[in-house]
């Protein structure tokens, strides 16, 4: 009961007070829309420190410097192209989670659909050619007659084998 | 017979294909800022109070513009092989000082100001020159890592090549080994220099 108090205590100050400090967070207060802008253009970014996290998620130091320069171009008025552009210039497509096709990614963007056209080719291909081989040659008079010999043997035979069903 | 040479084909593509990726280090990304000019920035320096440093000072000039600091353990391990080579007076080196203060996680920069941070990263940056030698022709100070950015700095040290238009030509990540000086930096640098 107290702690609820105490947290909306905290809940009324914070909403009488706009400008109020509370240390890393307190730019997200400054500007919702912009901070919504960073976190929407950061996510689709890479940190080149820990590159398997974006820039919305690394806590690196760099992610942090590069956070408050995105930050600070969208307070400029850049557009997210354009931001996007200036981390691309400086760091390399690496930066961006989505490739751009260009000629040095086609292999990238079409390479797997150049593995499926040729797996369905070779598919279509053995299947024709199987479709196309002569069927199975005919029996030989003397192994039908063989195979009916031992055929007729088993219908006449008085026990058939037990796990026959 | 002919049914198994496809698949071994497929394979040896496989196997030549993980053999390169695999011998890549995924931490050295091309900087696209080769071959472009390099950034502009004026930063204060080191040495004295008031001086002031830009790159288009060095026009006309084949230089290295060096990343470090003091908290940079990889710099300690290249810093040897700067000193002996600005002796022998192989290039004039610049060296811009990355956040040096706000770099080092153990301070907290924000609780400085301005001045106090500037003092700090002198002291910082001076005493461990001094300590292992300064092969700087002159140093910068880089106190927030904007120009790092600019540059495309995400890991000290860092060293490009600048010719005398002002492009940078070659980027060295991580620290300079003897091998990338030998075989890389110096020839570049020579044919750039024969260059007008």
């Amino acid at each position: 009961m107290k702690r609820l108090l105490l947290s909306m205590l905290a809940v009324a100050s914070l909403l009488g007070a706009p400008g109020a400090q509370a240390g890393d967070a307190r730019p997200m207060a400054e500007d919702p829309q912009v901070e919504a802008r960073l976190i929407s253009i950061s996510e689709e970014l890479r940190c080149l420190v820990c590159q398997n996290e974006s820039l919305a998620a690394s806590r690196a130091e760099l992610a942090q410097d590069l956070r408050r320069e995105v930050r600070s171009q969208i307070q400029a008025g850049k557009t997210d192209a354009e931001i996007r552009d200036y981390l691309v210039s400086r760091y390399g497509d690496f930066v961006l989670y989505r490739p751009p096709v260009k000629p040095t990614t086609w292999l990238l963007w079409f390479g797997p659909f150049l593995l499926l056209a040729a797996a369905v080719f070779g598919l279509i291909r053995f299947l024709r050619q199987r479709a196309a081989q002569a069927p199975a040659p005919a029996l030989s008079a003397a192994d039908k007659a063989a195979a009916q010999a031992l055929l007729a043997e088993a219908a006449s035979s008085d026990s058939p084998p037990k796990n026959t069903p | 017979m002919k049914r198994f040479l496809i698949p071994l084909a497929l394979f040896l593509v496989l196997v030549g294909f993980l053999a390169v990726g695999l011998n890549r280090d995924p931490h050295e990304v091309p900087s696209p800022l080769v071959g472009k000019p390099a950034p502009a920035f004026t930063l204060t320096r080191l040495e004295g109070a008031n001086q002031q440093f830009s790159p288009t000072d060095m026009r006309g000039k084949v230089w290295l513009l060096n990343v470090w600091a003091s908290w940079c353990v990889s710099c300690r391990a290249e810093h040897p092989l700067l000193v002996a080579f600005a002796k022998e007076g192989g290039l004039p080196i610049v060296g811009l000082n990355y956040k040096e203060v706000r770099g080092d996680g153990e301070t907290d920069a924000r609780q400085l100001s301005a001045s106090d941070e500037l003092a700090l990263t002198r002291k910082r940056a001076a005493g461990w020159l001094a300590q292992h030698g300064n092969p700087y022709q002159l140093s910068v100070l880089d106190m927030d890592g904007r120009v790092g950015i600019d540059y495309g700095v995400y890991g000290v040290p860092e060293t490009y090549l600048i010719d005398k238009a002002g492009v940078i030509r070659y980027k060295q990540i991580g620290p300079i080994t003897p091998e990338a000086l030998r075989d890389k930096i110096l020839p570049l640098a020579q044919k750039l220099d024969k260059e007008s």
